[in-house]
């Protein structure tokens, strides 16, 4: 096997892995349920980046400061993000089965935690790129040659604060700066078109200055090979991932039912035959 | 802080606004890692200097308050010290959510400087004069508001800010031509109010622009042979819940004075510090009564609102008796 192809088949165990502990910690939450579709959505952009692509150290490590950052802007797919952060050791096994529990570290969107791995408290939609653009501004002043990595959904994109960050960004030439929005085309109650017509998501964040791509958001290896791709100029980056919504499920992949659902026993065992 | 007469005497002739951006400069010699951020303000902020002379760390975000409080916590979280400042209304409500989770429920720690809050730009209209920033934002866990008597005490509370252990805003209210109440360099403490005039019938609490106005009210009810206190409560957040206890105590009436709804700011405040004594002295709150009105000059407004010695002497002497 060559060193690409095991670089591969790791991300991809990555993802199956993620993609367990999410059934998992959907089923725990019980009666409470869990937003199971758009943490799915973002399981393969998440491996790449948490298993292949970010510079991660714990809190107290040497050189912390200079780790990659990493931001949950659509902090409601919290699950994806604190199965990944389980699987580099950030969060404990105990910790994670405490998920929306009563005193909880780990509640149905991220809460600050540095002892966690987790750099910011995100939930309100919509801001989590002006945080990113704070960073990236910092890591250029501080010459700490950090990046910053922002995941945003598509209908987060609704929030007008998302563009104020959008024409911000490329004023302060933060090529360190990259955006990955998961587009997969559903939002709370309904379809994008039919809550609000994004029209064309890559055309408008290029007319605003940024380097933009779209890839398929479940292709592993398109997706490493964006991130492994240098850029050269002085622009943010933003990657518009065509995503899934409820990717690895038959009962939930496309099915916005699952946006915020309750994972019962029966589904739930027919979720475990379904992973790889 | 190292101040001398003549910079004190300079402070209180240009007003709050312009001594900030004066002493932003001052600033900076003792902080090499300040950020000032703004929202296309720089000349209403007096910073048109220190822009042209530290564009390394002057970052004008253009209109857009609330991505201005999501950058400065990304560089706060770098370990910046961020002053930002804007217009009161858009450095408060207008981003006030991204206050709440960015500043409040994350704590990430900066400085806010709202600009001309109260009513000194009335004759703009309600858009842009604030009577509900103190009121909002008091209801944020995890913030510090003060607001200065004058541009002396701007400076101080800006400053003091750069070491709290909590995000501040500093609320400026009052124009270039406020009157001074501090002409001598004092000692000022976040959280600590000061007692500028000592009497044991009537307490006045009063904050900013407000302060100068309750002193006025303070010699006229000495010509009436009413003894009034006068506490400059700079911090409204958090009270300075000792010294209402202190005043209270034995005191015949509590009054408040705030360009300010008379909902959510230093009135409530104070009354909700009140509320512990059994058997608390009655307390009127002068400020602005819940209201938008037609739209005047700073001075007209205060008339209208009965913010004038004159009508607050009047109101005290019928509560008094």
């Amino acid at each position: 096997m060559k060193n690409s192809d095991i670089d591969l088949k790791k991300i991809e165990d990555f993802s199956n892995s993620l993609k367990k502990i999410i059934l998992d910690m959907a089923f725990e939450a019980g009666s409470s349920s869990s937003h199971f579709g758009g943490a799915l959505s973002i399981v393969d952009i998440l491996s790449v980046l948490f298993s292949h692509k970010m510079n991660q150290k714990k809190l107290g490590d040497k050189e912390y400061d200079k780790r990659d950052r990493f931001i949950l802007s659509k902090g409601h797919a919290c699950l994806a993000y604190y199965a990944a952060l389980n699987k580099i050791g950030l969060i404990s096994d105990k910790e994670l089965n405490s998920f929306e529990k009563d005193n909880s570290n780990l509640a149905g969107h991220p809460v600050k935690n540095e002892n966690l791995g987790i750099d910011f408290s995100n939930g309100s939609l919509g801001m989590g790129l002006s945080l990113g653009i704070g960073l990236a501004i910092a890591s250029k002043k501080r010459k700490k040659n950090f990046n910053v990595y922002v995941v945003l959904g598509d209908g987060e994109c609704n929030e007008g604060s998302v563009w104020e960050a959008a024409l911000a960004a490329p004023k302060f030439q933060l090529d360190n700066l990259f955006v990955i929005i998961d587009k997969n085309n559903f939002q709370q109650t309904g379809s994008n078109k039919e809550i609000l017509d994004l029209g064309d998501l890559q055309k408008k964040w290029e007319s605003f200055g940024w380097n933009t791509d779209a890839v398929d958001g479940h292709n592993i290896k398109k997706i490493k090979n964006y991130f492994d791709t240098k850029k050269d100029n002085l622009k943010p980056n933003i990657l518009i991932a065509n995503t899934i919504k409820g990717k690895g499920f038959d009962f939930s992949e496309n099915n916005n039912e699952w946006h915020h659902s309750v994972m019962t026993k029966s589904i739930y065992e027919k979720g475990l035959k379904q992973i790889k | 802080m190292d101040l001398n007469q003549k910079q004190i005497k300079l402070f209180s002739t240009i007003g709050p606004r312009a001594s900030f951006g004066l002493y932003a400069l001052e600033l900076l010699k003792k902080n090499k890692d300040l950020m000032i951020l703004t929202c296309d303000v720089s000349t209403s902020a007096g910073l048109d200097r220190f822009r042209k002379q530290h564009p390394e760390n002057y970052i004008d975000l253009g209109i857009s308050e609330q991505n201005l409080i999501g950058v400065a916590t990304g560089l706060a979280r770098e370990k910046y010290k961020v002053i930002t400042t804007t217009f009161a209304p858009f450095q408060t409500i207008r981003c006030c959510e991204q206050i709440k989770v960015n500043l409040g429920y994350m704590k990430e720690k900066i400085t806010m400087v709202g600009l001309a809050s109260g009513l000194v730009l009335g004759n703009l209209g309600y858009t842009h004069t604030c009577i509900e920033d103190v009121g909002i934002l008091r209801s944020i866990p995890n913030l510090t508001i003060i607001s200065p008597a004058d541009s002396f005490e701007t400076i101080k509370a800006i400053e003091k800010s750069l070491t709290h252990n909590e995000t501040c805003y500093i609320r400026l209210t009052g124009g270039s031509n406020n009157p001074i109440v501090y002409k001598e360099d004092y000692d000022f403490h976040i959280g600590k109010s000061i007692k500028l005039a000592d009497g044991k019938d009537v307490k006045i609490f009063s904050c900013g622009a407000s302060v100068s106005l309750a002193l006025k009210v303070n010699e006229r009810l000495a010509n009436e042979n009413i003894k009034s206190s006068v506490i400059n409560m700079h911090t409204i957040k958090p009270i300075d819940e000792e010294a209402i206890l202190r005043e209270a105590t034995n005191s015949k009436l509590i009054v408040t004075i705030e360009e300010h709804n008379i909902i959510g700011g230093l009135g409530s405040a104070v009354s909700e510090v009140l509320s512990k004594i059994k058997n608390s002295p009655k307390a009127i709150k002068f400020g602005i009564n819940d209201q938008y009105s037609k739209s005047g000059s700073y001075k007209f407004l205060k008339d209208h609102y009965g913010l004038t010695d004159e009508k607050i002497v009047n109101e005290i002497k019928k509560n008094y008796e």
